[in-house]
């Protein structure tokens, strides 16, 4: 038996069925996978995402502290509710964990990170933060759920605390209110508008409850993968993990190499990597035959003068790191069908040069698939060409 | 709880078998394991006229989760396989004993079928592995 959130006994009587997640129990779905999906596309669906970490941060060196711990900058924080999508980093330029860090006040922050990462990342944030001198609190008490989809907001807010509906019917995105342990955010993890809502652990039922009475319907976490994908964000432990920095996994954007002057954990590996330019490339991948792609398949370059596929990767493109599969042009990280494009998606570290067309081995047989840019789709609608 | 028609044969890696008035046995995956794919999207059958050992990986069925091998039950030859999966691989959750059907097998002569169990030790084989 695994850690169970406020909502197991909800879930369990509405018909999910349960996986492990990282010790988790948690459902994977409450019937079709597919519909669930469908139905955060179009109406509103609510995930339990009680699972991961809450962690606050206070002190007068908090900033200080976060601006250290984390490859993007908190100082472009500058209104308390906003937030910010940072990696945090080994020295080695490794992804510890990817997490969303938010300005409640002045010197005050919360964090939300991963479930399977949180107890690494507490010892490392406490490590640092005892010597700064900045109170670092787990936040077990709250549970979270995650509102997604284009009705998700509307059908949300009457259910908020009265104090709370103004502010959040005003919120901009990526950013977030609270009222007493209530805190909703414009953000989430599907590609479509919703919240995310922290709440007392004790009202967790209810709210979940009165959601399904608004028919937004409750969704495992297939959906939620298939979701993500769709919308191009990255899984911790798929995509990227302490081996892989963020580089070569799609993640430049979220690091602040200015100012220069600020010392980051990571900085001086991730600057020697940018300056070698060198390192793999993170891509979207979608399969042109019928099939699915998963993670770990092999990425190969398309024979040469087949059909009108371009020539292979350059012969100056480098090889993959020499753990990757010999002669191979890189690794699919997640892949999956996109109820949305009717089509196999996937996230992929290909070698420089790569592509656009590539050949990926599934099970023993090469399938023709196309480099794109994520994300795939985003608020319904589909944004690659198909 | 899953389906198991009683006029049907089972193998404990979760197909079923029907015996068809000329002789030939047709063949699925039983409800009990559409529902633990979950939906599927890709259903790959064989072509007519491979010859299969008893227990060789012939089709495989695909969900958003995974992909499984399908496992011939008996020794023979594909007389049919299920198109219709490739368009409509759905056929497979909302209907596995009948729409859904993978395909056809002759059975080699003198062949047994030892391994094929009753839908009574079927049932009692997946309670016991719950």
């Amino acid at each position: 038996m695994g850690l169970k959130t406020p909502l197991y006994d909800s879930a369990r009587a509405q018909g999910g069925k349960f996986i492990d997640f990282g010790g988790w129990d948690l459902p994977v779905s409450f019937g079709s996978q597919l519909e669930e999906h469908h139905a955060v596309r179009r109406e509103a669906g609510v995930f339990d995402v009680s699972h991961m970490g809450i962690v606050d941060i206070e002190g007068d060196r908090s900033q200080a502290l976060l601006r250290e711990l984390l490859a993007n900058d908190v100082s472009k924080l500058t209104v308390p509710g906003r937030a910010l999508y940072s990696c945090m980093l080994r020295p080695t330029g490794g992804i510890m964990d990817d997490l969303i860090v938010y300005l409640r006040g002045a010197g005050a922050y919360r964090l939300v990170v991963n479930a399977g990462t949180r107890a690494k990342d507490l010892a490392w944030i406490t490590e640092h933060a005892a010597r700064a001198g900045v109170q670092v609190r787990e936040r077990t008490d709250l549970a979270m759920l995650a509102i997604q989809g284009p009705k998700a907001r509307a059908r949300a807010m009457p259910l908020l605390p009265e104090m709370l509906r103004e502010p959040a019917a005003r919120l901009q995105r990526f950013s977030a209110a609270e009222a007493g342990d209530w805190f909703v955010a414009r953000t989430g993890y599907t590609g479509e508008d919703g919240f995310e809502v922290m709440l007392p652990a004790d009202d967790a039922v209810s709210l979940w409850r009165a959601l399904s009475a608004k028919e937004v319907r409750p969704i495992g976490l297939g959906a939620r993968d298939t979701l993500r994908l769709e919308a191009g964000m990255n899984l911790y432990g798929n995509d990227m993990d302490e081996s892989r920095h963020p580089l070569e996994s799609g993640l430049e954007w979220t690091v602040a190499f200015e100012p220069r002057d600020r010392n980051f954990i990571g900085r001086a590996a991730l600057e020697a990597l940018r300056a070698r330019a060198d390192h793999a490339l993170f891509v979207g991948l979608l399969l042109e035959e019928r099939g699915v792609l998963r993670s770990h398949q092999r990425i190969d370059a398309p024979l040469p003068g087949s059909g009108d596929a371009p020539p292979p990767a350059s012969r100056d493109a480098p090889p993959l790191a020499a753990r990757d599969a010999p002669g191979a042009l890189g690794e699919v990280t997640s892949g999956t069908f996109s109820p949305t494009l009717n089509r196999s998606i996937g996230l992929a570290r290909v070698a420089r040069g790569a592509g656009p067309q590539v050949l990926v081995d599934i099970r023993g047989k090469a399938h023709a698939a196309r480099i794109v840019k994520p994300p795939f789709v985003r608020e319904g609608r589909i944004l690659i060409d198909l | 709880m899953s389906n198991v028609p009683g006029d049907l044969q089972y193998t404990r890696s979760h197909e079923w078998v029907r015996r068809l008035p000329n002789g030939e046995l047709e063949m699925g995956i039983t409800d009990h394991a559409q529902s633990a794919l979950g939906d599927l999207v890709f259903v790959e059958v064989p072509p007519i006229d491979r010859k299969l050992a008893r227990g060789e990986a012939c089709a495989v069925v695909e969900s958003v989760k995974a992909a499984s091998d399908v496992y011939s039950p008996i020794a023979g030859r594909v007389t049919a396989s299920n198109t219709q999966l490739a368009a409509q691989p759905e056929l497979l959750n909302q209907d596995p004993y009948g729409q859904g059907w993978l395909m056809r097998l002759a059975p080699e002569t003198g062949q047994g079928d030892a391994d094929l169990i009753s839908a009574v030790e079927y049932s009692k084989f997946l309670e016991d592995s719950q």
